[in-house]
């Protein structure tokens, strides 16, 4: 759906170059909720930009829907930006139109009835739950309000994709929420292409498919979001995920407290189903080893539940190993902690 | 009928409503070419000045240097020095018609300054929407900057409109006609101060109407 390739993007000339992107590949699917997460200055905001030219790369090819779009005219440009809808941080609504003919805007940029654009308009304020709303105006609304009307205004041309630069980073953490199952019900029902950047896990957690964390102007690592978040491999994306330092060090003490020959430990990885099921204390008994458990988490990573506990194994050697040969012959993922 | 030492019975009415009327006309007319001439070139102004092309950017510092130019020449002076020019457009350099070209010449460059500030204000990401969107660059200068842009063009033109009726009495030192000829012929050069007095009054009380006719439309369209 969506295809950057060899994307470089450079500011400035001479020996005050800066470089944002550099040679940066990236392919999002048909359908799916792609996250690019990165700390401030990483690129990714440039990179979400140049996905509709907003920024125009130095080098690189950016395809969407099977067009390349940095060799077509303005006009066709134009044509292109319809079919691609944008929401942003701060959500960009003309302060001097009113809710209804914010969402008409895009509609009215091309021949389109006045009737269409009012079946339309309302359509997709009742979608977004703003239809008592539509007569005020931006100044009146509150952000999270704000920021489905700009939902609401980028669905209005029937777009393919929907981008979002930073689209919840200026709410509180409940209007965030609720602004990001409005994109999840809107994914779902539309099956429209979602690329959002964010500076949030949590964000990424919720709602993506897939993700690719930006540093420097790289993408470092990417895939699907259980496999990222519960294996990171950079070091980036294990600081986005372990913010909690001081907890770290206490777990460590833990690991580290009895010394005893027979103990060890462990970080045990269950995705899907299996997180519900009692794996871990059924194998326990068949082989008659104890557990603590030092550190835990059950959660779900969009509608995948997974869990990922810390546990120290206790007893015989042998039955140590036995133990931890089945729980991956269940399909666990068990990763020894030395 | 006399005031603090001025006799006002022997004030011709009738030469005070001419030369208000006068007065009307060479504002209304003057303010009108002024938004025609100077709100494109405003636009001009605003759209070259952040151009990435040196072409356009050199285009700017001439229309830039231009306006300048016309700004920092005194009104009185232009006045006369383009007397040629008035004859040529509107056949006269008298009365109301010959102070119109003048008007129009030094208040326009006035009014694209203001213009291009104003369009300055308009949020920058409204713009970038409007462009994600796949507007064209007429519908985001009609249906984003103008737009956006309204009550502080409004502004903008009301403080032109203020400064034309300052700029219309000067032109009564070179028989330009309405209430500042009427002030300067006979409280200057007659020593009748009452009829100046009279004149200087109804100007002041029609730049009173006119800004806070201007402040109450800002205030109507006022969004935010």
């Amino acid at each position: 759906m969506i295809q950057l390739k060899q994307l470089t993007k450079s500011y400035g000339k001479g020996r005050k170059v800066t470089t944002a992107l550099s040679d940066l590949n990236l392919s999002i699917q048909k359908g799916e909720i792609f996250g690019v997460i990165g700390h401030s200055g990483a690129g990714k905001s440039t990179l979400i930009r140049c996905i509709n030219l907003l920024e125009r790369p130095t080098s690189g090819e950016v395809w969407v829907n099977g067009v390349e779009l940095t060799g077509l005219s303005k006009k066709q440009l134009q044509e292109q930006r319809r079919k691609i809808g944008m929401i942003f941080q701060h959500f960009n609504l003309l302060s001097s139109a009113t809710v209804y003919d914010n969402v008409a805007f895009p509609l009215r940029l091309t021949k389109t009835s006045k009737e269409q654009i009012d079946r339309k308009v309302n359509e997709l304020l009742s979608l977004v739950g703003l239809e008592e709303h539509k007569d005020k105006y931006p100044a009146q609304l509150s952000g999270g309000q704000k920021q489905r009307v700009g939902i609401a205004r980028a669905l209005a041309s029937d777009p393919d994709v929907l981008l979002c630069d930073e689209a919840t980073s200026a709410l509180d953490p409940q209007t965030t929420n609720s602004i990001l199952k409005l994109l999840l019900d809107i994914n779902k029902k539309f099956n429209i292409t979602i690329v959002l950047i964010t500076h949030e896990m949590h964000v990424i957690q919720s709602i993506c498919d897939r993700v690719a964390v930006i540093h420097e102007g790289g993408i470092v690592e990417q895939g699907p979001v259980t496999e990222v978040f519960l294996k990171p491999q950079h070091y980036v994306t294990r600081e986005f995920i372990l913010r909690d330092e001081a907890n770290n060090e206490a777990l460590q003490i833990a690991i580290e407290a009895p010394h005893l020959d027979s103990s060890r430990a462990a970080k045990i990885t269950f995705v899907g189903e299996m997180t519900y099921e009692s794996i871990l204390s059924q194998t326990s008994k068949d082989t008659g080893v104890n557990f603590a458990i030092l550190q835990g988490t059950i959660s779900t990573i969009k509608d995948v539940p997974y869990g990922q506990l810390i546990v120290r194994f206790e007893g015989d050697k042998k039955a140590i190993d036995q133990t931890i040969k089945v729980l991956t012959g269940q399909g666990l993922d068990v990763e020894v902690i030395e | 009928m006399t005031i603090m030492g001025l006799d006002f019975s022997q004030v011709n009415l009738d030469e005070i409503v001419t030369a208000t009327i006068d007065t009307l006309k060479m504002l209304g007319f003057s303010a009108l070419f002024t938004f025609i001439i100077g709100l494109p070139i405003g636009i001009i102004l605003y759209l070259s000045a952040k151009s990435s092309s040196w072409l356009v950017k050199a285009f700017y510092r001439i229309i830039s240097i231009v306006v300048n130019i016309l700004r920092s020449v005194p009104f009185v002076i232009l006045l006369v020095a383009i007397i040629p020019f008035t004859r040529l457009i509107v056949g006269t350099s008298l009365g109301v018609l010959g102070t119109i070209p003048p008007l129009v010449i030094s208040a326009a460059p006035f009014f694209a300054r203001l213009v291009e500030t104003t369009l300055r204000e308009v949020d920058r990401g409204v713009i970038e929407a409007a462009q994600a969107m796949g507007a064209s660059l007429p519908q985001i200068i009609s249906k984003v900057l103008l737009r956006e842009a309204f009550p502080g063009l409004l502004a903008s033109m009301t403080m032109t409109a203020v400064a034309l009726v300052s700029y219309t009495a000067m032109s009564g030192m070179v028989g330009g006609g309405g209430l500042g000829s009427l002030a300067i012929n006979y409280g200057y050069y007659r020593y009748e101060s009452e009829v100046m007095i009279l004149a200087v009054i109804i100007m002041v009380i029609l730049v009173q109407l006119l800004q806070m006719a201007g402040d109450k439309l800002v205030l109507h369209f006022t969004r935010k």
